[in-house]
């Protein structure tokens, strides 16, 4: 892989942390309303499988949604200005950070219902079907969502129509307050793909290689029609469930250990290994990500509020 | 003109729709070759327009309405069928959830061309869970039009334009008079019908009835009773549409006569009874000369006995007896 595209790698994997970091402050000041949920710990699962994916191609996001937007090319000051409930939001400030979407980056939306996104990807997959496009699509759902219904019947049904997807389960331990190991009965959650004779892979989701790897052989298996595949990346969320979420239910040592795994850091001791890049050259990263967060939300800040005459608005086309 | 049956004119829909457009193509349980759906509306199109577009589906109702949104969003016009409407609890969540909320909370960038078919209605001793009407629950949900015709000529122009609409309908296709094989003149000619606006079915002057479905028959062969033995004028309005709900023709008929009965299959509660009766005390009370008088089922699931299940509907005779207690 070129120094490009790793550099674009490490750079979108601050872009979403320093932009999640931010948002927290935002929150705790009271500066964003409703619900939170940050998407810090899990950086290289979205930059894994974004940068394994065209422009053209689609993605479906999670109520955790900032660091799938981000990864598929989102600008964060219409991020934060949505966030901020703000008229230049990327959805007019209608939905908020649960409900960030862009149809022209390919972003059908993030969905405050859990695993919601896995039947809807398989219309967006088989709409690329029948216009004859070789678009692929990418679900990105958690470990809570795939003891959902849809996460059987969605899967079932793309895979006798092999549909090209990419199902992504964004292990990252919990759902809500239950730990994974209490919701379900085996150890890799990819190994539920033998029920519908797909692929299903488990990968470390903290190395973003890893995840770039392996969702780029799901894409080409999509992209030649042989169908979907399933992904598990085991990740770990820092942040509460929401923010405010005092995370009582997570044992100390626990939380340790996969700060010990964070994705950035390792992933920037190994650009700076391989002699990819300087540490000077991250750190410039980092400034320039910095200074993109302040003024994304001094954009949002100064942004208007929509008019309250759009309350009427876009219920009907 | 031309008779045909209930059944042929939603096929007669279907087919010329997808003769026009490409993207549209249909997906549920047994709408390909052998069926064309449970009771055989989709028959015949499957030979016609293959496997793609007749797309056959392992009964999963929530991955069905799922997908439907998914290809609508990204610029085909499907239509999931959903056998019976008591099964859309099962993909509810994609109803009200996603497919009625979805453009309004990404502010605008979507446009979601989908119908979701159904059957709907009691009167075949189906029981509880194949004979539920839903227009009443669904028309809380803001973002989702709903149309529930009463004859071949109505089913075959408005679901017509339900295809051609950008935006999410349900188009709820009554069981008894799909089974049935009622029958009814069309045009030779293509015609489509908008969506929103209500029908005068039979003009009259003492007294308006406002009917859905099924009740239409019903309220029809009531005013044609009281008319010849009591020289009772009745005006029969057939709603035909939901969700947009035509206020103008209904007021404007109440303005007329002065007198409101509704009649309407579904449980009193909540219904679409509730909200017209609502909307005509708000709007028109001036025009009322006798309290307005609702013809609903009992609050209660529809039973199988076939003595239970005509009690439990709405028939001529209740509606006879509420028109004649304010006439």
């Amino acid at each position: 892989m070129d120094k490009t595209k790793l550099m674009s790698m490490y750079e979108l994997m601050v872009r979403i942390r320093t932009f999640e970091e931010r948002v927290r402050k935002e929150f705790a000041a009271g500066n964003i309303g409703g619900f939170i949920h940050l998407y810090s710990g899990e950086e290289a699962t979205a930059v894994g499988v974004c940068s394994a994916i065209r422009k053209d191609d689609y993605i479906i996001s999670t109520h955790r949604g900032h660091g799938h937007v981000i990864a598929k090319g989102g600008k964060t000051d219409r991020m934060m200005a949505e966030l901020y409930g703000k008229i230049t939001g990327y959805n007019k400030g209608k939905g908020g950070s649960m409900h960030i979407a862009d149809v022209e980056l390919g972003i059908l939306g993030a969905n405050g219902i859990v695993g919601a996104g896995i039947t809807i990807i398989n219309g967006a997959a088989l709409s690329a079907q029948m216009r004859g496009t070789d678009q692929v699509c990418a679900c990105f759902f958690s470990d809570g969502a795939s003891n959902t219904t849809r996460f059987h019947e969605g899967i079932n049904l793309a895979s006798i129509w092999k549909l090209p997807v990419v199902f992504v389960i964004e292990n990252n331990g919990y759902a809500e307050s239950t730990p994974v190991t209490y919701s379900t009965n085996i150890k890799n959650l990819a190994e539920r793909a033998c029920a519908y004779g797909i692929p299903g892979v488990t990968v470390d989701g903290n190395d973003v290689m890893a995840v770039y790897e392996a969702a780029k052989e799901a894409v080409e298996r999509a992209r030649r029609k042989e169908g979907p595949t399933l992904l598990e990346c085991k990740t770990y969320r820092y942040h509460g469930h929401f923010e405010g979420d005092m995370q009582e239910y997570k044992p100390k040592e626990e939380v340790e250990e996969w700060l010990k795994k964070d994705p950035i850091p390792r992933f920037a001791s190994k650009l700076i290994n391989d002699k990819v890049a300087t540490e000077s050259e991250l750190k410039e990263i980092d400034k320039r990500l910095e200074q993109e967060i302040e003024d994304a939300v001094k954009f949002a800040v100064e942004s208007p509020y929509p008019d309250v005459s759009e309350t009427f608005e876009d219920v009907w086309a | 003109m031309k008779t045909v049956t209930y059944m042929q004119a939603f096929n007669e829909a279907i087919d010329e729709e997808m003769a026009r457009d490409k993207t549209v193509f249909a997906l549920g349980e047994d709408v390909g070759q052998f069926w064309g759906n449970a009771l055989g509306e989709y028959k015949g199109l499957a030979a016609k327009y293959g496997a793609e577009r007749l797309r056959q589906t392992p009964i999963s109702e929530t991955a069905i309405v799922g997908a439907a949104i998914g290809a609508a969003a990204t610029g085909l016009r499907p239509i999931a069928v959903v056998m019976f409407s008591d099964f859309l609890g099962v993909p509810m969540d994609e109803i009200l959830n996603q497919l009625t909320k979805m453009r309004y909370m990404f502010g605008g960038i979507i446009k979601l061309p989908m119908v979701i078919t159904s059957y709907s209605g009691a009167g075949f001793q189906a029981a509880a869970q194949h004979s539920k009407n839903m227009e009443g629950l669904f028309m809380t949900i803001p973002g989702l039009k709903i149309v529930s015709p009463a004859t071949p000529y109505d089913v075959k122009g408005l679901m017509k334009s339900a295809i051609r609409d950008d935006n999410p309908v349900l188009f709820l296709l009554r069981s008894v008079l799909l089974a049935g094989g009622l029958k009814g003149e069309i045009p030779e000619e293509e015609y489509t019908i908008p969506l929103g606006r209500a029908d005068i079915k039979r003009e009259g002057k003492d007294v308006t009835v406002v009917a859905i479905g099924t009740m239409v028959h019903r309220a029809l062969a009531c005013a044609n009773k009281l008319e010849a033995e009591k020289g009772i004028s009745v005006e029969v309005v057939d709603l035909r549409t939901v969700i947009p709900l035509d206020k103008e023709t209904i007021i404007n008929s109440v303005k007329k006569t002065n007198k409101l009965v509704i009649m309407d299959e579904e449980p009193k509660t909540g219904s679409v009874a509730a909200e017209i009766a609502a909307i005509v005390a708000e709007e028109a009370f001036d025009s009322l000369d006798a309290p307005i008088k609702r013809v609903c089922a009992p609050d209660t699931p529809v039973p199988f006995s076939p003595v239970l299940e005509k009690f439990w509907m709405p028939d001529e005779e209740n509606l006879a007896k509420a028109i004649e207690e304010i006439v």
